[in-house]
């Protein structure tokens, strides 16, 4: 019995267990279709998903920034350039904490509250930044610190990279324009114009003057390499390198040493200074006063200076000569004696008498000079600069018919200069009003604004590149060319350059002795008026107009008194010049803010930059070695 | 040439006797698979594959010795060495070295080993030593007393930290219930009680277990920390496709993307090299592994052999799956060896003793069926 049931027992389990087997079997093929499963999904289905996932991982590419080209002026010389320096850089997705990281390398590196400042901005700025340079110009006592210390700093290193240099320091600064970091709005742009791809890599962009226009230019193709990297992203190898190639060197029409000339006569004065060649429209001196430090902006513009530059009510990072706006004063007069000569208005001969004021319905417009002029014919109107003989002028030529002539003169409108920022500035007319206001009754032009734009006054407002350029016309006897600072491109390898010949705009149509009669009556003025002061024993010929502009409205019978009015409510002193008188070479154009009577402020720095342009004469305190004598050779290789 | 050829002939059949050719192929086939992947992840240090020969061979020796013991004379060992691996997981939990945070080797003067290794073996010994004694008088409070026997272990190995030789051992200890005959309706019940106890255990667990249980939910979360090695090997399966990268151009294994790549995670080198067709022909190998495994113990003499080599055999799908699932993301990181593939000595010693068990246990077979 017993047997038996042991046997039964045994018998039940034996198959209990057999049974076991097989639901165990069952787990098992379950178990593996699941992984069959799965492995379909992975390697079939999204095989594509994980192929080039795997693809990112194995090769990073390295982009290789191209070196900035060099910006050189007419003569070589060098006034932007590219220098390596040691930067110490955070990694910030390498660090803990950036502002740790920051704490404990001040305690082996000195970091200024600036320093943190500027970083702080970067990092604000920056879209997923790689690193961000803490800082910039470490000196070599600074780089053998961290370099001993370097273990106990994770994700900050040391770096080479060249960053610009300007030998010059502020003298151009307009013209040569700033650095910025690339920050979002730049990325955004960059996309758009879809070169984005072409700055990876790239930290800097050019903000303003030729850095600016010239940014494609200059910054030159980004190379690459493509490196299999491991999952740490150290660089295992360089499996292909696309060298970059160099951006274009960019020179400049400018004239250094004039340039410097010219911003040494401004001094401390603000103001605007524009020289052209006739007959090109090549910019030899373009100056706004005052500048600024260039190299200041090369590593990221600390904030605090930053707020200085633009909180600075001299407003430094203005560009004066091409986006400043200034009633011309009476260096419109020459324009004006044109205008009336080529529209039948006068004749060489006619003459008025100038007893000091001009009466206009109930106004009285008063001339300079209190007693007035006398008898005056047009050459003297200029020599002297008699206002009532323009009030008089403007009256009978109507304010329609200046404003067609200033137009051909290429006033009101932008020149088209290859700087960003360029004002249009405001030639009057009644259309201008018209569309200019609102309310109707302002709308409308009143003859009596008519008198004062023959004195270049009222609505008058031309930038001083314009004013230059109209005197180059003149000059040139009607042959306006554009306004260009950059006279061609060359390429750094090759040396091939491409030139950009001068763009004739128009010819004006002036007639030859019209001109000619003018610029007889501006040099007059050098010989024998308001700029015989300034340009006396002058060792060459020129022609030249004094101007004082207005900068608020005198009452009618208040007496213009310098000392009591706020210097900021001054005149502002112009003088207009070419020279020499006969082909000329150079036209000009100088203001002085606040500088009071043209013949004080304006006309003796145009004499200086005319005395260097000329003959080469230095005003005192200039000889000393300048960093211009450093010619190009010190280029950065590729 | 005839004298010579006797003695040769009879040696050839004295060591085949007792080894068993299905499994022996199977097995070789499975380690000629592992050796491919193993020296495409160790081609910066070509002395690991050197070692793993060596292991290997030894590992070759201990089974062909096991599979000529009789599984009585085995079931001799089960109590000593239950006991004893029972001591040496309390003397690594009082004096063991610390390697990556868990305490889990003992250092023995000439070499470390890991006691709990040993257990996923003396484990399915005892107890199946222990049930073979209860046959037929089976009752409940046996399968109570065989769950003591397989808890105090298994918690050692918890507390190592081990939680993926816990895993198996647990795994192994539940196999040898489960196929003496545990009743079903006690396994639903004890897997519900364990799915209400996942909770406190959650408590329980490390810091890193928890990450690593919750970014197998979404490795993305931690891409860079306990994500990275689920990400990095799915990416590496994944980019293989059907056919695979081919050997030895496995871009995620060559460029040390994949963590471990020659122990836990060479599937995800041999995955990214063979593709999906190399992945088949694994399964398959494990498939035919196991599916002899079955039959084997189906057929066994004795409760004690046919326990211990069902066990064994599940053990092997267990490594296999766990591993697999792992590396293509679908269970938690958990270090489990892929078996007869993964690097390292003392994982293939007991593969292969296991290996040897079933050769043993087939050996002796009831040779009648009733």
């Amino acid at each position: 019995m017993m047997g038996t049931a042991e046997l039964r027992n045994y018998e039940r389990e034996l198959q209990q267990f057999q049974l076991r087997i097989g639901v165990a079997g069952i787990v098992m093929l379950v178990a593996f279709g699941v992984l069959v499963a799965r492995f379909v999904f992975l390697q079939v289905v999204q095989h594509e998903h994980y192929r080039a996932k795997a693809e990112d991982n194995r090769i990073s590419i390295v982009p290789i920034t191209p070196n900035r080209g060099l910006i050189t002026d007419r003569n070589g010389v060098v006034v932007a350039r590219n220098v390596s320096g040691y930067t110490l850089e955070i990694f910030p997705r390498r660090v803990k904490s950036v502002e740790a990281t920051i704490d404990e390398l001040a305690e082996l590196i000195e970091i200024t509250p600036r320093d943190r400042a500027r970083f702080k901005r970067l990092t604000v700025e920056t879209r997923n930044p790689e690193s961000l340079p803490i800082r910039t110009r470490l000196t070599d006592e600074d780089v053998a610190k961290f370099a001993a210390n370097r273990f106990r700093y994770q994700g900050v290193e040391i770096k080479a990279r060249l960053f610009r240099q300007y030998p010059f320091g502020d003298v151009g600064s307009h013209v040569i324009g700033y650095m910025g970091r690339v920050n979002q709005a730049d990325q955004a742009a960059l996309e758009q114009e879809g070169v984005d791809a072409n700055y990876r890599g790239t930290d800097y962009i050019g903000r303003s003057g030729v850095e600016g226009t010239y940014e494609r230019e200059l910054h030159g193709t980004t190379g690459f390499e493509q490196v299999e990297i491991d999952a740490a992203g150290r660089g295992i190898r360089t499996l292909k390198t696309t060298p970059a190639q160099a951006g274009n060197n960019v020179v400049l029409t400018l004239d250094m040493r004039l340039q410097r000339v010219a911003e040494t006569a401004f001094g401390e004065r603000r103001g605007a200074m524009v020289a052209i060649e006739p007959g090109t429209g090549a910019v030899l001196a373009l100056v706004s006063k005052p500048g600024f430090d260039l190299n200041l902006f090369v590593d990221g513009i600390d904030p605090l200076y930053w707020a200085e530059l633009n909180n600075n009510p001299d407003r430094p990072l203005n560009n004066r000569a091409i986006a400043g706006v200034y009633p011309p004063g009476s260096t419109f007069k020459p324009f004006m004696a044109l205008a009336a000569l080529e529209m039948g208005k006068r004749t060489p001969k006619s003459t008025i008498n100038d007893p000091g004021y001009f009466v206009f319905g109930d106004r009285r417009f008063r001339d300079s000079k209190p007693g007035g002029h006398g008898v005056v014919d047009l050459h003297k109107s200029i020599v002297v600069s008699s206002d009532v003989y323009y009030y008089m002028l403007a009256n009978d030529m109507g304010i329609d018919a200046i404003a067609a002539f200033m137009k051909k003169l290429g006033l009101g409108a932008r020149t088209g200069v290859d700087l960003q920022g360029e004002a249009a500035g405001v030639l009057p007319s009644p259309e201008w009003k018209q569309a200019r206001f609102k309310r109707a009754e302002q709308q409308r032009w009143y003859p009596g604004e008519t008198i004062s734009i023959g004195i270049g006054q009222g609505y008058n407002a031309y930038t001083p590149i314009q004013l230059a350029q109209a005197m180059a016309t003149v000059a040139a006897n009607g042959a306006m060319y554009r306004p260009r600072v950059v006279g061609h491109i060359e390429n750094p390898r090759s040396r091939e350059r491409r030139s950009f010949e001068p763009e004739l705009v128009q010819q004006v149509a002036l007639r030859k002795e019209y001109v000619e009669f003018v610029k007889r009556a501006m040099a007059g003025v050098t010989r024998e008026g308001t700029g015989a002061r300034a340009f006396a024993r002058a060792e060459y010929t020129s022609g030249g107009k004094t101007g004082t502009a207005q900068v608020i409205a005198m009452k009618q019978n208040e007496k213009y008194d310098e000392k009591k009015i706020d210097e900021r409510h001054r005149d502002h002193s112009l003088y207009i010049a070419f020279a020499p008188l006969d082909n000329p070479i150079i036209a000009t154009l100088v203001i002085v803010e606040n500088g009071g009577f043209g013949a004080r402020a304006a006309a003796p720095i145009s004499r200086t930059v005319l005395d260097y342009y000329l003959v080469g004469k230095l005003p005192p305190g200039l000889q000393a070695a300048t960093p211009e004598d450093e010619v190009d050779d010190d280029r950065e290789s590729d | 040439m005839e004298l010579a050829r006797f003695p040769l002939q009879r040696i050839a059949l004295r060591v085949a006797e007792g080894i068993d050719g299905t499994l022996l192929v199977i097995i070789l086939a499975l380690s000629m698979l592992g050796f491919a992947a193993l020296f495409s992840a160790s081609l910066d240090n070509p002395g690991r594959v050197l070692n793993q020969l060596v292991s290997l061979s030894i590992a070759l020796s201990a089974m062909w010795v096991t599979a000529q013991i009789a599984p009585q004379t085995l079931m001799r060992f089960a109590v000593p060495a239950y006991v004893f691996g029972l001591a040496l997981l309390v003397a690594v939990a009082l004096f063991g070295d610390v390697v990556n945070g868990a305490r889990r080797w003992l250092n023995v003067g000439v070499t470390r080993f890991q006691p709990s290794e040993m257990m996923k073996l003396a484990l399915p010994l005892m107890l199946a030593w222990y049930f073979h004694r209860r046959e037929a008088t089976l009752r409940l409070r046996d399968f109570a007393l065989a769950a003591l026997l397989l808890a105090v272990p298994f918690a050692l190995i918890v507390r190592q930290p081990d939680l993926g030789t816990a895993a198996l051992v647990g795994a192994v200890g539940f196999y040898v219930i489960f196929f003496a005959g545990l009743s079903w309706r006690v396994i639903g019940g004890a897997a519900a009680l364990g799915v209400v106890a996942l909770f406190p255990l959650w408590g329980m667990l490390h810091d890193y277990q928890r990450r690593r249980v919750l970014t197998l939910l979404d490795p993305t979360q931690d891409p860079l920390g306990a994500g990275y090695h689920i990400i990095q090997s799915t990416i590496a399966v994944g980019s293989g496709g059907i056919s695979g990268k081919g050997w030895l151009n496995g871009t995620q294994a060559h460029l040390e993307f994949i963590p471990e790549r020659h122990t836990d995670f060479i599937f995800a080198v041999y995955s990214e090299e063979f593709g999906l067709i190399g992945n088949f022909v694994l399964l398959v190998l494990y498939a035919l592994l196991i599916g002899r495994g079955l039959v084997i113990s189906a057929n066994a003499a004795t409760v004690f052999a046919r326990l211990l080599a069902g066990s064994v055999t599940l053990m092997f799908f267990t490594y296999a799956f766990v591993n697999m699932g792992m590396v293509s993301g679908i269970l938690p990181v958990v270090g489990v060896p892929l078996p007869f593939l993964s690097y390292g000595g003392t994982a293939l010693l007991t593969l292969f003793i296991g290996a040897g068990v079933l050769m043993s246990v087939q050996r002796h077979r009831k040779l009648v069926q009733t």
